[in-house]
């Protein structure tokens, strides 16, 4: 029962994942290996900024982020998601990882 | 090894994992896997004024490489038992 095999029940669902470089990805989980690379569909980059409200970026195709550079998978919860509108958010970017 | 024993030790257990990037969340701790990757549900995020991007999770995967520290509920621990695991486990006995 490790965490990587608790991913695998997230395939085809909604997910956020944050990068080390401390981007906030949204999209379709399609799959993903023991490295937790992942593969993603129908992706949406969330860009936080403290003076405008979360500025949402289309990123068309699929996406493969690799496994190093991941360091929160989330899962979206839909009820929370419907009851909040992000681009009201505002909010400074996340920092990126420092080793 | 010896850490993810324990640490499977603690499952259910409220835990803070505060992240190399100084963000820090607060769950329960549901499973951890031989790398140390960790997945909490019902989490929380410290700070949420200053942290709003994971507004809408609730369950969550915390990659084992970006963790800074671990923070564990003080009666959960038992510190001469893992005091002597970790002698043990150095001794390679």
């Amino acid at each position: 029962m490790g965490s990587v095999e608790g991913l695998a029940d997230l395939v085809d669902s909604a997910i956020t994942v944050i990068t080390c470089d401390g981007r906030i990805i949204v999209g379709i989980l399609r799959g993903l290996d023991q490295m937790t690379n992942l593969i993603l569909a129908e992706c949406q980059e969330r860009v936080f900024s403290s003076k405008a409200g979360v500025e949402l970026v289309p990123l068309s195709g699929l996406h493969v982020i690799r496994g190093d550079n991941i360091a929160v998978v989330g899962e979206i919860d839909e009820d929370k998601e419907n009851e909040m509108d992000v681009t009201l958010i505002r909010a400074p970017p996340l920092r990126p990882v420092t080793h | 090894m010896l850490f993810y024993s324990y640490f499977k030790t603690l499952v259910g257990k409220e835990v803070t994992v505060e992240l190399k990037n100084d963000l820090a969340i607060a769950g329960t701790l549901h499973s951890v896997d031989q790398y140390l990757n960790i997945k909490l549900y019902n989490i929380r995020v410290i700070n949420e004024q200053l942290y709003p991007h994971m507004k809408s999770v609730r369950n969550c995967f915390i990659r084992g490489s970006v963790v800074r520290y671990l923070q564990l509920p003080p009666n959960s621990v038992d510190v001469e038992l893992l005091h002597d695991a970790t002698r043990r486990e150095a001794r390679g006995s």
